[in-house]
């Protein structure tokens, strides 16, 4: 048995091309039970259903925007604490140098600040863009994939993937086409 | 004419328009709303107003040139009346923005799925009218490179740092925080659109652009995972941003001790009021819009008549704001409270008041009306009204409490000069400017929220 994941193989992975999302959520599930993981599926607005058909519906995007409104939110304390208290006490009408009501504004504005940063530049850097190269858009039609057309990519880095047997496999699903995905 | 024919005939009673016209699919709403960025044809009322907006932007170039030159002595504030148009206009502007993130968040959280046909230009409205806002105040010193140490908290070399228990620099922390997250949330809901003209581009050079602002999206399942997971929660923090930016706006009026700004009440009617003049704003843009670029389809009248009810239920809240207004006045028992309410009235300047109360709260009840709500040049005028009323409501609060305050021997008049028309008439230019950019270059619909909300895109079981 030779092991044609280990080396680097020549084809990316195989991509069906479906007409409707049901058609394509349908293959995503199969491809899943039948023990794919190294899988992906393209679809031209967010399906719910293709992400749980392919065991990607949990992601740490929530977890750094708790990690940005925290940083945020302490970064705008502490700024007007040093400011207010340390480096430039003035005294305004017998007001505390540390009036910690006056400083809430500020510090929710730089919790949403810090949050709002962190999320889109975490998303953004944990789905790993901007990436000016994919080998996906080698796929003839693949221009589809942001108007009307469903794709489900099996990649060849799946250990379970083989070209012939996930070809038909593949085919089992009737996708329109079924093509290779050169790198 | 059925309704069914023509998509701005009254519909028959008892039936609501659709969201997205009737015969749509996933290629033809890329075709239809990708096809006016991606045409080579530019249309002629697009360069006519164009044109105009340009040479009304180039006229507050002139204006802010001749005050950098001159300083704010060409404008008509004096003492008492210290505040004068520069933070009227930014309050006019920045509120006018707030139904941008209105949209766009918090109808999101609330799953109102007819916010998607509206929601990407008035995020656009939002960005390009809270820059109009920016502009003031920068400008209002007429010392721009004197205003960074006290606006910004950098160490400057005189060792001075900005005043964080004052609400002007709550102000700058609140505008720059919802311009910067109101740009993220815009641009992030960009990124797929950007990848749709990528792919349907026919030239290499158009192709290359988009493909780079796309920066190499492709619609992955687990990338959409994430992509939803931050927009919902961009939403989730927008919410609350938005709430407060008008919130500490008020608050530079109402921490001062000046008869008519002192007042508890003033965040929750001030944010009423931004929600109801930016409503107004985005009815005043997506009407012409709709029609100019035939987009009857996706900005139906169900979109104009849920915006007309959003004005008229926030209008009623501006409404008993004036009333809660003249009661606190009276009960407060505080003669110069009561003093400035019927200066406000009966003074030099109650004109402005009686025309603010026509143009807010007696015209706007006509959307209580079907036959206004679904008629859309009615809808365009009411909002034209209400805008005008929104904006005489900021001069009646800035210049009448200023006017008159405490010891009459301080008392005076304002009269604004024409500089002051040109950077407010100027800074209208520039918005329109901006906006006539973004819709040829930019998809103003937003295609993969509209796809999603077509029936064939949805899974059946």
């Amino acid at each position: 048995m030779t092991a044609s994941h280990l080396t680097s193989s020549p084809v990316y992975g195989l991509m069906a091309e479906f007409e409707t999302p049901t058609d394509l959520v349908h293959a995503a599930k199969g491809a899943f039970e039948a023990g794919y993981r190294k899988m992906d599926t393209y679809t031209p607005y967010p399906l719910e259903e293709a992400a749980e058909a392919i065991g990607a519906h949990h992601n740490r995007v929530p977890l750094i925007c708790l990690i940005g409104a925290i940083l945020g939110m302490c970064g705008g304390y502490s700024l007007e604490y040093w400011v207010s208290v340390v480096n430039y006490p003035i005294n305004v009408g017998g007001k505390p140098f540390h009036a910690w009501p006056a400083f809430i504004p500020v510090t929710f504005e730089c919790a949403i600040l810090g949050a709002s940063l962190a999320t889109v530049f975490g998303m953004l850097a944990l789905n790993g863009l901007p990436q000016p190269y994919h080998p996906v858009f080698n796929s003839p039609n693949f221009v589809r994939a942001s108007r009307d057309r469903f794709f489900l990519c099996i990649e060849s880095q799946d250990p379970k993937f083989r070209l012939d047997d996930t070809r038909r496999f593949l085919q089992d699903f009737h996708p329109s086409e079924i093509t290779e995905v050169p790198y | 004419m059925s309704f069914y024919d023509n998509p701005d005939a009254l519909p028959p009673k008892g039936v609501r328009p659709p969201i997205i016209g009737p015969g749509q699919d996933l290629g033809t709403v890329t075709d239809r709303i990708g096809g006016v960025v991606l045409t080579r044809h530019t249309p002629v009322f697009w360069i006519i107003i164009f044109a105009i907006a340009a040479m009304l932007a180039g006229m507050l170039q002139t204006a802010i040139g001749y005050l950098l030159f001159k300083g704010v002595g060409i404008w008509g504030i004096n003492i008492p009346v210290g505040w004068g148009f520069a933070i009227i206009n930014f309050v006019w502007w920045i509120g006018i923005g707030h139904a941008g993130t209105l949209i766009s968040a918090i109808l999101l959280l609330f799953k109102q799925s007819w916010r998607t046909s509206i929601n990407r230009f008035a995020e656009a409205m939002t960005i390009f009218a809270v820059m109009q806002a920016g502009l003031f105040p920068l400008i209002h010193t007429g010392r721009p490179w004197l205003a960074a140490y006290w606006l910004f908290p950098y160490p400057s070399s005189m060792g001075v740092w900005p005043q964080f228990r004052s609400p002007l620099i709550w102000d700058v922390f609140a505008v720059s925080t919802y311009f910067t997250v109101s740009f993220l949330f815009w641009g992030i809901g960009l990124i797929p659109d950007f990848a749709t003209l990528r792919d349907s581009a026919k030239s290499l050079v158009v192709r290359r652009i988009y493909g780079m602002l796309a920066m190499g999206w492709r619609g992955s399942a687990r990338h959409w995972n994430r992509y939803e997971t931050a927009y919902m929660l961009l939403a989730g923090l927008a919410t609350p941003l938005v709430l407060s930016v008008h919130s500490v706006v008020s608050l530079d009026f109402a921490v001062s001790v000046i008869p008519g700004w002192h007042t508890t009440f003033f965040p929750p009617y001030f944010v009423a009021g931004a929600i109801y003049s930016g409503f107004s704003m985005v009815l005043i843009l997506a009407i012409p819009f709709r029609y100019l670029y035939g987009m009857q389809d996706f900005i139906t009248l169900r979109h104009l008549q849920n915006c007309a009810k959003v004005m008229l239920a926030t209008g009623l809240i501006v409404a008993y704001s004036y009333g809660m207004e003249v009661f606190f006045a009276w009960y407060s028992a505080n003669k110069y409270e009561w003093g400035m309410m019927w200066n406000r009235m009966a003074g030099p300047y109650g004109h402005y008041y009686w025309m603010l109360i026509l143009c807010n709260i007696v015209l706007p009840q006509s959307l209580w009306f079907n036959r206004v709500r679904s008629t859309p040049w009615l809808l365009f005028l009411v909002s034209l009204v209400v805008n005008t009323g929104m904006w005489l409501e900021r001069y009646v609060i800035v210049v009448v409490s200023l006017q008159r305050d405490y010891v009459p021997s301080s008392w005076g008049m304002y009269w604004f000069t024409k500089w002051d028309v040109m950077t407010f008439v100027g800074t209208m230019g520039f918005f329109t400017l901006l906006f006539f950019l973004f819709i040829r270059f930019m998809p103003a619909i937003s295609i993969f929220e509209i796809r999603s909300l077509l029936p064939q895109s949805k899974v059946k079981e």
